[in-house]
């Protein structure tokens, strides 16, 4: 039996993670299916602890995860089959060559061979890796690097793909292609969310931005529905930002 | 402000050196110091025990021993040489490839030649250091059965650790120059594992070829080198006279020692830095692989298989850091092939070498698996369940032991069946062994910090050595038929239930 998808590709509830203070702290999230969510907040405010727990890296303290549906908690294997996540920090295999990473990342999502090797060349060809194809990673600048991942990530055509914090050390050209590859996998349907600190990234891509602070989603909306809430009129997205945490740092 | 004087660069050294030693001890927990200085004094307690019955009887030996007294202490001596050769080549490899405060050091105006000759210092000392630490209980009980003289066997560790720490920089040094920065990063490795290991295989290929043992003793207490040795009164025996405790040959080889680390630390000192900065700017690129069309089918579990197989076959420091266990295989293949055609008990004595050294390799192997996993967010987000994955990665480990060592068993199996399943079964057993160990010991680091794998937890490190130390055992007492086997195989299920019990896991 074919069940429609549901609206929501990411549902959080609740959530929450302590260290020796709290990382996350109550957190309610919702993102549409087909959507690009930005999501920004200060330094330490919880962005990437949420997003581990959500790519299953780390078990939240409380709360629900949903992932189209499945309940990540219960069923972590089949919310992973349609979640991919890229980090800040490229990891990856010193000793392969992006053709073998993406076999390899093939294998472990058991992708068909034919159809796994016609979109790692696509992906290859996308991100510009066509060169270096068959040459082992251990030599890749960090942008070819965060290429090689982005490609791993994509290569099992996932539903819901997370990136932390992906133009971290890119050069404009690499950081133009990665745009350009997520873009294009939401105008496919796909669902993309991202952290990152390069506020403008953010208020050029996304189709809503969330905003974390102290662990907690303080606001949320598109870009004019955060300046109306931030009282900021046609400032941009930094001036907006910045009025939102610290409104939200005097009431802590 | 002035620059930095040796006085305080040596302070620094020696506290980040202190810093990391105590920390690699207690694995950054400060509550575990109380438990590991425990352990510590029990280890130097019971290691004064086997001293004592080791060398306990020749306390009394005097300095005008025969010539067959002072070729045993100069092979000891040579051995002791040889290891730290060893020791000491790796660390100057990694300090000339480890980048760490590489940047920080030749951007300040301290003169670099005198950082840099602090460093040498500090490696020497180093290696002197642990040479001592584990010399000390055999010095000990000579002191406490033999009277004071027996003191003058430290000046000779210490020189012994001196020369050993020169020659080390000098051959690195030399090797950098020859084929430069790239190839030197291997080539040193691997001739650390031969320099220290080649005195001890060529002892105890001799005593093989000769006496059919594999006892290195055995060739140097034999007619077949004693008569041939030079008279006891050639220089030669200095060093040996000095352990004896006499006084001038101690102030020469001390003197010696001392005069090869000082010219090493003003000969290399100034150019130290110029070749850290060599190797850290190689680059690593530039490899291509075969290109192959296609990709193959396979089941996560085979894809994270062969993951690891191939990341396995092109690690450099792999071949260099297992190079020393494969070299230590050498003589009992020789004996094996001995064996053939003549008394084929001898190759019962295989049984517990084969197995020791299979828990030492898995070792090394499963921390590359497991712990040396480079993208661990890629594996931990795959839909897979974690426990399909360790699966995987044990199997790709106890694999490549399987790979390695089944020659060597099937060759038994030829002269023996009965010692080959013996040694097929103790090889097995002590390769999950230190799998699981290491299972449970389990970080996250990096692939290429493989040779700092022991820093990361001394207790899994110990564990590991005394559990394949108490399987070969198990297996070779098995072997010759010796109801004692029940009771090492005890103390080895004895270590792994402690090793569990002491693990971050369950701590």
């Amino acid at each position: 039996m074919h069940h429609p998808l549901p609206a929501a590709a990411l549902e959080i509830q609740a959530l929450c993670k302590r260290f020796d203070r709290p990382a996350v702290d109550n957190l309610d999230l919702k993102v549409r299916r087909g959507e690009f969510y930005g999501l920004l907040g200060p330094n330490g405010a919880g962005k990437t602890t949420t997003l581990r727990m959500v790519a299953g890296l780390l078990r939240p303290d409380c709360g629900s995860i949903s992932i189209f549906g499945i309940d990540a908690m219960a069923d972590p294997v089949e919310a992973k089959r349609i979640t991919a996540w890229v980090s800040d920090e490229p990891m990856i295999y010193d000793k392969l060559t992006p053709y073998e990473y993406l076999e390899f990342v093939a294998g472990l999502w058991s992708i068909e061979p034919a159809e796994a090797e016609r979109r790692a060349n696509d992906l290859i060809g996308w991100l510009g890796l066509g060169p270096h194809a068959h040459e082992r990673c251990e030599g890749f600048s960090k942008g070819m690097r965060q290429k090689v991942a982005l490609a791993g990530a994509l290569v099992h055509d996932p539903m819901l793909i997370i990136l932390d914090e992906p133009l971290t050390g890119l050069d404009a050209g690499s950081a133009r292609q990665v745009k350009n590859v997520l873009r294009e996998r939401v105008t496919a349907g796909g669902t993309v969310i991202m952290t990152t600190h390069i506020l403008e990234v953010a208020e050029r891509m996304a189709d809503r931005i969330g905003v974390i602070a102290g662990g907690r989603l303080i606001a949320e909306g598109t870009l004019d529905e955060l300046r109306l809430k931030a009282g900021k009129g046609d400032s941009s997205l930094e001036d907006t930002f910045l009025a939102l945490v610290a409104e939200q740092t005097q009431a802590a | 402000m002035t620059t930095a004087s040796l006085t305080f660069l040596a302070h620094h050294e020696f506290r980040l050196a202190w810093r990391d030693w105590w920390s690699m001890l207690t694995a950054g927990k400060r509550r575990r110091a109380r438990i590991v200085v425990a352990i510590i004094t029990a280890f130097v307690v019971g290691m004064h025990f086997v001293a004592l019955s080791v060398v306990g009887q020749f306390a009394g030996i005097e300095p005008d021993a025969d010539r067959g007294t002072l070729v045993i202490i100069t092979g000891c001596a040579l051995l002791a040489w040889s290891l730290m050769m060893s020791q000491a080549m790796e660390q100057v490899t990694r300090a000339f490839y480890a980048r760490s405060d590489l940047d920080l050091i030749l951007s300040s105006p301290t003169v670099s030649r005198r950082v840099f000759a602090v460093r040498i210092g500090a490696m020497a000392i180093s290696t002197m250091m642990m040479a001592v630490l584990l010399a000390a209980p055999f010095i000990n009980v000579l002191i406490w059965r033999g009277g004071a003289r027996w003191w003058s066997a430290y000046g000779v560790v210490l020189a012994v650790g001196a020369t050993a720490a020169a020659l080390s920089v000098a051959l690195t040094v030399a090797l950098f120059r020859t084929i430069g920065p790239k190839r030197t990063r291997l080539a040193a490795q691997i001739v650390a594992a031969i320099v220290g290991a080649t005195f001890v295989i060529g002892l105890q290929v001799a005593a093989i070829l000769s006496y059919g043992t594999l006892s290195y003793f055995t060739f140097l207490k034999s007619d077949l080198l004693v008569p041939y040795v030079p008279a006891v009164e050639s220089l030669i025996w200095w060093p040996a006279r000095a352990v004896l405790g006499d006084p001038t040959a101690l102030a020469v080889v001390l003197g010696i020692g001392a005069l090869l680390l000082a010219a090493a630390i003003v000969t290399f000192s100034a150019r130290f830095g110029e070749h850290a900065i060599a190797a850290a700017g190689i680059s690593d690129a530039g490899v291509i692989q075969r290109r192959r069309q296609g990709f193959r089918t396979v089941s996560p579990k085979g894809a994270l298989r062969r993951k690891e197989w191939t990341l396995l076959r092109r690690d450099p420091w792999l071949a260099s850091q297992t190079l020393m266990q494969l070299l230590y295989l050498l003589p009992p293949g020789l004996m094996l092939w001995r064996a053939f055609g003549s008394n084929s008990s001898d190759v019962v004595l295989l049984v517990p070498v084969l197995v020791m050294a299979a828990g030492q390799l898995a070792g090394g192997l499963a921390w590359l698996a497991i712990s040396g996993e480079d993208a661990p967010d890629l594996v931990a987000t795959a839909p897979i369940p974690a426990g399909f994955i360790i699966r995987a990665k044990m199997e790709a480990v106890i694999g490549s032991v399987v790979l390695v060592f089944a020659p060597f068993v099937a060759a038994m199996a030829l002269a023996s069946p009965h010692d080959a399943l013996m040694a097929a079964t103790g090889i097995i057993i002590s390769a999950a062994s230190a799998t699981l160990i290491q299972l449970w010991f389990r970080t996250q680091a990096r692939r290429k910090h493989f040779r700092r794998r022991q820093t990361s937890s001394r207790v899994a490190t110990f564990a590991e050595a005394f559990s394949s130390i108490a399987w070969a055992a198990t297996a070779g007492l098995a072997a010759a038929g010796h109801w004692q086997a029940a009771i090492t195989g005890l103390v080895a299920f004895g270590i792994l239930f402690g090793a569990r019990a002491v693990s971050p896991k369950t701590a």
